[in-house]
C-alpha cells in the first residue's frame, strides 16, 4: 500500500486543493473571502472532496481519495475523528507556481469516465444553462433509503437506495431507483467540485467519512450506535443530494443525472495510502500557509471585503449555535434515560403496594412515564435531525463558500502573475531595440514578439476569468443568502411542528391518567 | 386571652394548620405557622425555627406517660435545611430544598404538624399546644431525655431487625415495610434525577436562546433582516421551552416529588416503630428466659420483670396495630393527593405550553418571505 503521489497536473500551475477526507474532518478552504451559497437546500457538511480541485488543470486530475469502504485502503482513514471545531479542520490548499496559463475551460475537465452529452453541455456558457429550464419548473424529490449491508468483514459496505421522483424533462423517467454506496456520493462530489469550484460555483459538500462509525457497521456490531450512525448518514446523503439538485447549474450536470439515473456507476477508486496522503497533506498545509501570506489581493471591490467579514461572523455564530443545540440533544437523551429508570421503579413500587387502587394508580403512573420517555426520544430525534444537522450542514457549507472566495483570489493572483510576466517580456523586447547584434536581432525580436502577444492574450483571458468568477460569486452569494433564509425557515417550521405535536400528545397522556389518579378510593 | 382550657384538648383544629412561608434571616430560616382556633374565633400566628420543631419532636419522643408510646409511628420531621450547603447535603434533602422559595419544604413541615395534631396519642402533649400558640419560641426549653435513648442503649450492639416475630400480622407488616421502604427510596431518588435533568435542560435552553440572539445581523439588506427575524422568533420559542422545563420541574417536585419524599420518610418512620417493638419482643423473650432459669430467691423479681415486659409489649403491640391501620389510610391519602395534584398541574402546564407553541408556529409561518 505504497502511497501513490500523483504528480502535479501537466502544464498546470497546479493549485490543487487536495484534501484527504478523514473522519469528521471538514474540508474547509482557507478563508479569504467567503461566498454565501445561495442554493443549498440540504447542504451537507461543507467538505471539499478529497479531490484534486485544480483551478486550471487541463485534465481531470482525479486524485483518488481513500473512501472509507475501499478494501485496499484500510489505513486511509486511520485518523481520529475530528470535531467540527477542531483546528485541524483547516483547508488544505496545495501551493503551486503561479499559473501562466489560462484557467481551464470546462471541456478540458472531462474525465475519461464522462459521458457524451457533457461536451455538448459545456459548449454553452454556464449562465445560459442556468437560465434555460426547458420550460420545467423545479420539481424533484430525492429519497435515500433502505440501507443494506453488502458483503462482510472489512470489505463490507453499506448500500443505499436512491429514488428520484421528478417531472422535469432533463431526466429520462419520472421515477428512477438506483443503488449507490457511500464512495459513489463522494465520487460525484469530487467530480462536481473539480468542474465548478474554480469558476465560482458553490458545490455542496458531501457527507463526512467516519472510520469509527463504518468500522462498527463492517464488523457487524448491531447495536444502537451503529443504527444511529447509519441513519445519520442516510439522512445526510439525502440532504446532500437535494441541495445539489437545487442548484440550477449542478442539476443539469451530466454526472449528476448519471448518478441519479444510471443503474451502474464506475467505482470511484482510491489509491492514496496513509503515508503518501500524510506527506502530501503536510506539504499542502505548509504551502497553504505560504500562500496566505503571499497573496495580498488588492481588493478593489468593497463588496467582497464585506462579505468575507460577514461569513467569518456567521461561521462563528453558527458554530456556537450548533454546540448549544448539541448540548440540548444530549440533555434530552439523559432525560429520556432517567424517565425510563423512574418508570421502572414506579412500577416496582406499585407492585409492592398493598392497597389495590393505589397499586393500580402507581402502575398507571409507570406507564405514563414510559410513554413520556418515548416522547422525549422523539423530541431528541427532532432536535438532532432537524436542528442540529441543519446547523452542522451550514457550518460545513460556509467553508465551501469560503473556498470559492479563495478561488477568486487565486484567479486574481494568476492574472497578476501573468501580467508581471508580460511586463518583463515587454521590457526585454524594448531592450532588444537597443541591442548591438543586428543579425540575431530580428530573430530575437520575432521570438519575443510572439511570446509577448501570447502573453497579452493570456492576460486578457486572466482578466476575463477574474471578472467572470467575481460575477458568478456575486450571483451565488445572493442565491445562497436567499436559500439560507428559506432553508432555516422550512426546517424551523418542521421543528416547531414537532414541538406542538409532542406537546399535544403529552396532553392526551395526562388527560388519560387523571381519572386513574382520582379513582383511588 | 383566657379561654376554657379543657384538659388535654388541643385548642387548634388540626387540619387548619399552615406553614405559609419561610423567612430568611441571615443564615437561618424562620417559618410562619398559622392555625385556626378550635372555637372559630380567630387564628394563631407564630414564627418558628427548625430548632423549635426539633424541640417539639423531642417532646413527643419523651412522653413516658403514654402507654405503649413506643408503638406510635411518629410523623417524620424533615431534616434541617442548610442554606449554603454543599451539593451532597442538598441532594440528601432532595425535593424539599429544590422548590421555589422553600415552598415544598414548608409544605413538608405543614404536613408534619397536621399529622402530629391529628394523632390522638400525640396531640394532648402540652408542647404541641405551646408550639402552635405561644408567642415565645419554645426552642430554648430543656427537654426530658427521650425514651428512645434508653431503649436503644438496652439493646445496643444487637441486630434485631431480622428477629422472627411471634405474630404473623406483624411479621407480614415488617416484610412488606422492608420492601416498600426500598422501593419508595429508589423511586424518590430516580424521580429526583428526572427533575434535576429537567432543570439542566432549562439552563441549556437559556444558553441556546442567547446564542440565537447573537446571530442577529445588523445589516440592512432584505435577507439579513429576514434571517435575523428568524433567529429572534426562534429564540422566543426556545425561551418558551425553557419556561416549560422550569414549570414541569417545579410541578414535579412540589407534588409527586414531595409525595414520594413523604412516602419514603413515613415508611422509614413505620420501620422504626416496628423495630422498637421487635426490640421489646427480644427484651421480653430474654426476660422470660431469665425468669424460667432464675434461682428461687430471685425468681419473684424475675417474674416481675417478665410481667412488666409482657405488659409493655402488649401495650405496644396494641398501639402499633391501631397506628398501622391509621398509617395505611394516611399514606394512601397522601400519595393519592400527590398524584392528582401532580397530574392536574402537569396537564395545565402542558396545555399552556401547547397553546404558546401553536401561536408561535403560526407566527413563524406568517413570516414574510
Amino acid at each position: 500500500m505504497a502511497a501513490e503521489m500523483e504528480p502535479p497536473p501537466l502544464g498546470n500551475a497546479g493549485e490543487t486543493d487536495f484534501r484527504e477526507l478523514e473522519d469528521g474532518e471538514d474540508l474547509f478552504v482557507s478563508t479569504v473571502t467567503t461566498l454565501e451559497y445561495p442554493e443549498p437546500s440540504s447542504p451537507e457538511p461543507a467538505s471539499l472532496p478529497a479531490e484534486d480541485i485544480s483551478i486550471n488543470s487541463n485534465g481531470p486530475k482525479q486524485k483518488d481519495v481513500s473512501f472509507d469502504d475501499d478494501p485496499e485502503d484500510l489505513f486511509a482513514e486511520a485518523t481520529e475523528e475530528v470535531s467540527l471545531d477542531s483546528p485541524e479542520r483547516e483547508p488544505i490548499l496545495s501551493d503551486g507556481p503561479s499559473p501562466a496559463i489560462t484557467p481551464v475551460t470546462p471541456t478540458t475537465m472531462l474525465t475519461p469516465r464522462m459521458d457524451l452529452g457533457a461536451a455538448d453541455m459545456f459548449e454553452r456558457s454556464l449562465d445560459e444553462i442556468e437560465e434555460d429550464n426547458n420550460g420545467d419548473t423545479f420539481d424533484i424529490h430525492i429519497a435515500v433509503s433502505d440501507p443494506e449491508k453488502v458483503g462482510d468483514g472489512m470489505n463490507a459496505y453499506m448500500g443505499y437506495k436512491v429514488t428520484t421522483k421528478t417531472s422535469m424533462t432533463i431526466f429520462n423517467k419520472n421515477e428512477t431507483t438506483v443503488r449507490r454506496r457511500f464512495s459513489d456520493f463522494l465520487g460525484l462530489h469530487s467530480k462536481l467540485a473539480s468542474k465548478y469550484l474554480h469558476i465560482g460555483y458553490i458545490v455542496p459538500p458531501a457527507p463526512e467519512k467516519s472510520i469509527v462509525g463504518m468500522t462498527k457497521v463492517k464488523v457487524g456490531k448491531e447495536d444502537l450506535s451503529s443504527a444511529e450512525f447509519v441513519e445519520k448518514r442516510r439522512s445526510a446523503l439525502e440532504r446532500y443530494l437535494m441541495r445539489t439538485v437545487k442548484h440550477p447549474v449542478l442539476l443539469k450536470d451530466p454526472d449528476v443525472i448519471m448518478f441519479l439515473e444510471s443503474s451502474e456507476l464506475p467505482r470511484a477508486v482510491s489509491t492514496q495510502a496513509l503515508s503518501g496522503a500524510g506527506i502530501l497533506r503536510m506539504v499542502n498545509k505548509a504551502a497553504d500557509a505560504v500562500n496566505k501570506m503571499t497573496i495580498k489581493m488588492n481588493e478593489s471591490d468593497a463588496w467582497f471585503e464585506e462579505k468575507h467579514q460577514q461569513f467569518e461572523n456567521l461561521d462563528l455564530q453558527l458554530r456556537k449555535l450548533h454546540a448549544s443545540v448539541e448540548s440540548l440533544v444530549c440533555h434530552r437523551k439523559e432525560l429520556s434515560v432517567n424517565t425510563a429508570s423512574f418508570a421502572k421503579s414506579a412500577a416496582m413500587l406499585g407492585n409492592s403496594e398493598d392497597h389495590t387502587a393505589l397499586s393500580r394508580a402507581l402502575s398507571q403512573l409507570a406507564e405514563v412515564e414510559e410513554k413520556i420517555d418515548r416522547l422525549h426520544q422523539d423530541q431528541a430525534y427532532a432536535d438532532f435531525y432537524l436542528f442540529s444537522e441543519l446547523l452542522g450542514d451550514y457550518v460545513r457549507l460556509i467553508t465551501a463558500v469560503k473556498s470559492v472566495f479563495d478561488q477568486r483570489m487565486k484567479t486574481w493572483s494568476k492574472w497578476q502573475d501573468t501580467q508581471l510576466l508580460l511586463q518583463k517580456k515587454r521590457e526585454s523586447e524594448a531592450k532588444l531595440q537597443f541591442a548591438n547584434k543586428p543579425d540575431k536581432l530580428q530573430q530575437a525580436k520575432d521570438e519575443i514578439k510572439e511570446v509577448r502577444s501570447t502573453l497579452e492574450g493570456k492576460v486578457e483571458q486572466g482578466e476575463k476569468d477574474f471578472e467572470l468568477i467575481s460575477k458568478t460569486i456575486r450571483k451565488e452569494v445572493s442565491r445562497f443568502e436567499k436559500e439560507r433564509v428559506k432553508d432555516f425557515k422550512a426546517v424551523i417550521i418542521k421543528y416547531l411542528e414537532s414541538l406542538v405535536q409532542t406537546q399535544q400528545q403529552l396532553i392526551k397522556y395526562w388527560e388519560a391518567f387523571l381519572p386513574e389518579a382520582k379513582a383511588i378510593a | 386571652m383566657m379561654e376554657e382550657d379543657r384538659e388535654g384538648l388541643l385548642r387548634v383544629s388540626a387540619h387548619t394548620i399552615r406553614v405559609t412561608e419561610a423567612v430568611r434571616d441571615g443564615d437561618s430560616l424562620t417559618f410562619i405557622v398559622i392555625s385556626q382556633k378550635l372555637s372559630g374565633s380567630g387564628e394563631y400566628h407564630v414564627a418558628r425555627t427548625h430548632e423549635d420543631f426539633e424541640w417539639l419532636q423531642q417532646c413527643l419522643f419523651s412522653q413516658e406517660e403514654v402507654p405503649g408510646v413506643l408503638g406510635v409511628i411518629f410523623p417524620p420531621l424533615p431534616a434541617k435545611p442548610h442554606l449554603n450547603a454543599s451539593t451532597k447535603v442538598l441532594k440528601q434533602l432532595g425535593f424539599l430544598v429544590m422548590g421555589k422559595e422553600w415552598c415544598t419544604y414548608c409544605k413538608a413541615l405543614e404536613i408534619y404538624l397536621q399529622q402530629v395534631a391529628a394523632n390522638t396519642r400525640l396531640n394532648k402533649n402540652k408542647c404541641l399546644e405551646n408550639f402552635l400558640t405561644s408567642s415565645d419560641a419554645p426552642g430554648q426549653q430543656r427537654v426530658r431525655k427521650s425514651i428512645f435513648n434508653r431503649l436503644s442503649q438496652a439493646v445496643e450492639g444487637l441486630r434485631k431487625e431480622g428477629h422472627k416475630d411471634v405474630d404473623d400480622f406483624f411479621q407480614t407488616e415488617r416484610d412488606n415495610n422492608f420492601t416498600l421502604t426500598g422501593c419508595s427510596k429508589s423511586a424518590t431518588e430516580r424521580f429526583l434525577d428526572v427533575v434535576l435533568t429537567e432543570q439542566k435542560l432549562a439552563v441549556a435552553c437559556g444558553h441556546l436562546s442567547t446564542c440565537l440572539h447573537l446571530c442577529v445581523e445588523q445589516r440592512d439588506d432584505g435577507t439579513a433582516q429576514a434571517f435575523s427575524q428568524i433567529c429572534v422568533k426562534l429564540s422566543e420559542v426556545v425561551d418558551l421551552m425553557k419556561k416549560n422545563f422550569e414549570n414541569v420541574a417545579e410541578n414535579n417536585l412540589s407534588t409527586l416529588g414531595l409525595g414520594l419524599d413523604l412516602e419514603t420518610r413515613y415508611q422509614e418512620a413505620k420501620k422504626e416503630m416496628l423495630y422498637r417493638r421487635t426490640c421489646k419482643l427480644v427484651e421480653l423473650e430474654t426476660a422470660s428466659k431469665n425468669a424460667e432459669r432464675a434461682k428461687p430467691i430471685r425468681k419473684a423479681a424475675m417474674d416481675d420483670l417478665k410481667m412488666k415486659s409482657e405488659k409493655e409489649f402488649d401495650q405496644i403491640s396494641g398501639v402499633a396495630k391501631q397506628e398501622i391501620a391509621r398509617f395505611h389510610s394516611v399514606h394512601v391519602k397522601l400519595l393519592h393527593q400527590a398524584l392528582i395534584l401532580w397530574c392536574e398541574k402537569q396537564l395545565e402546564t402542558a396545555k399552556e405550553t401547547s397553546a404558546s407553541y401553536s401561536q408561535h408556529l403560526q407566527a413563524f409561518k406568517d413570516l414574510g418571505e
